[in-house]
């Protein structure tokens, strides 16, 4: 194929060809973008949490006013949800999962460290924890009862208590103690005095977006036992997921039993899978937004190619039908469409890839996103060609059906 | 003439009905994308408190201690109870408010109903009238009752209506935490947009169904909601009152200035600089001096109040709207040149440049017409989608006057910009050519 003879009739349409590969190249860089955008999002909304999220069910309470009463109506309330029917398994917890707020503290591998290593969240919990959440133990014990601590002892004003263990996650072993064995270490973060690690587990997420990417799992378990006045999580995993609706009701009925004189917070109080979907609903609808503007580029190029290369085939009618009179085939003016087309779609994705690069640049800045790995790249260039070829093909068959009688006729 | 220009239009038009209905979806789909996403940014980058958010002030000072102090850091965003109450004290500013965020357990004296939790706002006298808050009924406490940690409350609309069916409940009592509090007064409908006073809880959410003095909240010890930040061991002290106590090494309060003038800001910043500085005389503070005042505007850009994918939304917008913008323009391109021999009959009988350019120019601005009204509908269409969003910003998307009338002038102006050059290019056609090869 000749490509002298399209180089110089797009020489002569100068601006026309601008605006395609200009709006092929803007096009290009905002698709880069954005894929990459939303492969950010899935990423986050394929978050692990480490639970077993469709077993659980989460019941927020309060009380009103001060309750002196808190850590017998917690061993009674405890007491009473471990003895429904179809509950495997409860607790009461400072803090779940999929909320956005969480407890966090910052974590000293020494005593006087002027910089923290980390921030990690805190859970409070007693040796039920890791059973009712359904996390796996990858190294060390669980808390054992004459460990654990109350958390009026440890909360009273001059307390001395120390805690004398504590479980983190394998995300946060890895950050302190990098190629080591982490059980047996210490660290220093709540209180003066060292926490020893006595086991580790895969994973646990960080309630809230604290500490960004990198520290979403930067959890730590301590062996507090809280009453519920602290956070006024009860959780409860269930033996059959089909029956979390009618647990999570007859949790709620035996909680107000209990202890009448206390307001269950209906808008938190859902299955564990519930308060996930919530928690991800705006990156859910970012993604399909994402999409959407992805899909409305496509559709709004391709319609522009169509209609400058209609315009085109149109205005050099006469042009094609010499050609056809001289011999060329059909073939031949389909494939000079389209080859036409190639050219100035390889020259919009040229400038779309620096472009793009300047977008993810400035968006770094701005957003603290990482840099545009490489792979976008070509996906974006074949996603535009195609496109440009698809767009072509219409108006190119119109053009290979030009008869060469028309070289004959005066327009 | 113009009328003449637009009958052609209207010819030219129906002449090409897909091209035409082609540019004008494009410019209402790139329209209808930015007003969506400049509306909401619009509404969530307004001033809150219009008439007077250049005269208040909100203060922050570092009283952290001097581990992990890295040198030019901002200083602490609230400030300590202790620092708060002094400032509050020695009253420098027109109008000052040290305040919470919290909640409270109501328990309503109505048959039937259960006791529910309130947002509540734990603060001091000047609130109300600092940050102009209407009232429906009777006003705010005062500075007295503070002192006397009296147990009065203010309360919303909206608990009235629940809890009094909006009847006048100045003077009745509100049982909050098991204690019977005396109504003073009934806020009416307000909701500042974002909740400047407080970036740490939910900042466009509604407005407090409860406000408390603060002095009270904390006999009470009530629930205080928010962020906190504290830096020395606990153990060092003996406060029963723990992280919220009076000399509790904790920041947690949000503190208002209202000063009405520059020459009083800038009096008021020397005064904050000289507590500061008698504070580390004392060996109360560790870090240099490092104190702020910055104004309602400055606090919320401080804050970054539009959140990120916002931001992120209006340029992808305005992204969109480019493209679909230089659709236009070569698609508009095609539709004047595939006219030239059209033109050249009208060079040639005398029309001059200029008027073949507004010509071209009336067609696309027509263009651009109705894609802005059918790009309105699309953004009224977008805002609705908006709002079944679960944000509590999401649920202010709606379009105002100002908004509307920026529709029509993006739509319009972006138009005739992408009529320029097809436009040019028209007029540039040479008559003699055209009809040579008629």
């Amino acid at each position: 194929m000749e490509l002298r003879p399209i180089l110089t009739t797009l020489r002569r349409h100068k601006t026309a060809s601008a605006l395609i590969v200009l709006e092929i190249a803007l096009s290009c860089a905002i698709i880069c973008n954005a894929l990459f955008l939303i492969s950010g999002r899935i990423d986050r909304l394929g978050r692990i949490s480490g639970l077993a999220e469709n077993e659980l069910v989460r019941v927020q309470l309060t009380g009103i006013g001060k309750d002196d009463n808190d850590v017998a109506l917690t061993t009674s309330d405890l007491a009473a949800l471990r003895g429904l029917p179809g509950v495997r398994d409860a607790i009461v917890t400072n803090q779940v999962p999929f909320v956005n707020s969480s407890w966090n503290s910052s974590v000293n591998m020494t005593k006087d460290q002027q910089q923290p290593t980390l921030s990690a969240t805190t859970y409070m919990a007693d040796e039920h924890f890791l059973d009712t959440f359904g996390l796996k133990l990858i190294a060390g014990r669980n808390f054992t009862s004459d460990e654990l601590v109350d958390w009026a002892t440890f909360n009273a004003p001059n307390s001395k208590v120390s805690l004398p263990s504590v479980i983190i996650t394998k995300s946060m072993a890895d950050k302190l103690f990098p190629g080591q064995q982490a059980v047996g270490k210490s660290f220093y973060s709540w209180g003066d005095d060292p926490m020893r690690v006595v086991g580790v587990v895969e994973h646990l997420v960080r309630p809230s977006d604290q500490g960004g990417d990198v520290g979403h799992e930067y959890s730590a378990i301590l062996p507090i036992r809280a009453p519920y006045t602290v956070g006024g999580n009860y959780v409860l995993r269930v033996t059959d997921p089909a029956r979390r609706d009618e647990v999570l009701k007859a949790a709620v009925d035996a909680l107000k039993r209990n202890g009448p004189n206390r307001i269950i917070l209906a808008d938190n109080t859902m299955t564990v899978q519930t308060l996930r979907a919530k928690y991800y609903q705006q990156d859910r609808a970012m993604v399909w937004l994402l999409v959407a503007v992805c899909v409305a580029l496509l559709v709004v190029t391709a319609l522009g190619i169509v209609g400058l290369a209609s315009f085109w085939v149109q205005q050099r009618t006469k042009q094609i039908g010499v050609r056809r009179a001289l011999g060329a085939t059909r073939g031949q003016i389909l494939r000079y469409f389209q080859t036409e087309n190639f050219l100035l779609a390889t020259l919009g994705i040229v400038l779309g890839m620096m472009m793009a690069y300047g977008i993810n640049q400035l968006l770094m800045g701005k957003y603290e996103l990482p840099r545009l790995p490489a792979i976008y790249l070509p996906v974006g260039a074949i996603a535009l060609w195609l496109l440009g070829q698809v767009s072509v093909l219409g108006p190119a068959r119109r053009a290979a059906a030009v008869p060469p009688a028309v070289a004959t006729r005066s327009v | 003439m113009f009328a003449y220009y637009l009958d052609l239009a209207l010819r030219s038009f129906r002449r090409n009905k897909a091209l035409t209905a082609l540019m004008v979806l494009a410019i209402a789909l790139g329209i209808g994308a930015s007003m969506t996403t400049l509306t909401v940014f619009h509404v969530l980058s307004g001033d809150p408190i219009p008439q007077k958010s250049d005269k208040l002030f909100f203060v922050q000072m570092d009283p952290a201690g001097k581990d992990g102090y890295t040198p030019g850091e901002e200083p602490a965003d609230q400030l300590t109870r202790f620092d708060a109450e002094t400032l509050l004290r020695q009253r420098r500013g027109v109008h000052q408010a040290m305040m919470t965020g919290g909640s409270a357990g109501i328990e309503p004296q109505r048959a039937g109903m259960d006791p529910f939790y309130a947002d509540a706002r734990f603060t001091s006298a000047d609130f109300f009238q600092m940050f102009d808050a209407p009232f429906q009924f009777g006003n705010g406490w005062s500075a007295n009752e503070d002192e006397k940690h009296e147990r009065v409350a203010v309360i919303s609309k909206d608990l009235s209506q629940k809890l009094f069916g909006g009847a006048n409940s100045v003077g009745k009592s509100i049982r909050i935490n098991q204690h019977d509090f005396r109504i003073v007064g009934v806020l009416a409908a307000w909701r500042p947009t974002p909740k400047f006073y407080d970036m740490y809880n939910d900042r466009f959410g509604e407005l407090e169904q409860v406000f408390v003095p603060f002095s009270t909240s904390r006999d009470l010890d009530m629930d205080r909601s928010g962020s906190m930040d504290c830096w020395d061991n606990k153990e060092d002290s003996d406060d029963p009152e723990g992280e919220t106590g009076l000399n509790a090494p904790c920041t947690w309060i949000q503190y208002w200035v209202q000063l009405d003038t520059p020459a009083q800001a800038e009096a008021y910043h020397q005064y904050l600089v000289n507590y500061s500085d008698q504070q580390r005389a004392s060996g109360r503070f560790e870090r240099p001096t490092n104190v702020r005042l910055r104004d309602v505007m400055a606090w919320l850009d401080f804050n970054k109040i539009v959140p990120g994918d916002v931001r992120l939304q209006l340029w992808l917008a305005f992204g969109f709207l480019l493209v679909c913008l230089l659709n236009t323009v070569g698609l508009l391109l095609a539709k004047f040149l595939r006219r030239s021999s059209e033109i050249g009959v009208r060079r040639a009988l005398g029309a001059s440049r200029r008027a073949i350019f507004t010509q071209c120019l009336v067609e696309a601005g027509a263009i651009g017409l109705v894609g802005g009204v059918l790009g309105l509908g699309l953004a009224l269409l977008g805002l609705w989608a908006v709002r079944q969003q679960p944000s509590s910003y999401n649920a202010l998307a709606h379009l105002d006057v100002p908004m509307l009338v920026a529709t029509f002038v993006i739509a319009i102006v972006a138009s005739l910009l992408a009529g320029i050059l097809p436009a040019w290019r028209a007029c540039q056609v040479a008559p003699a050519i055209q009809l040579k090869s008629q």
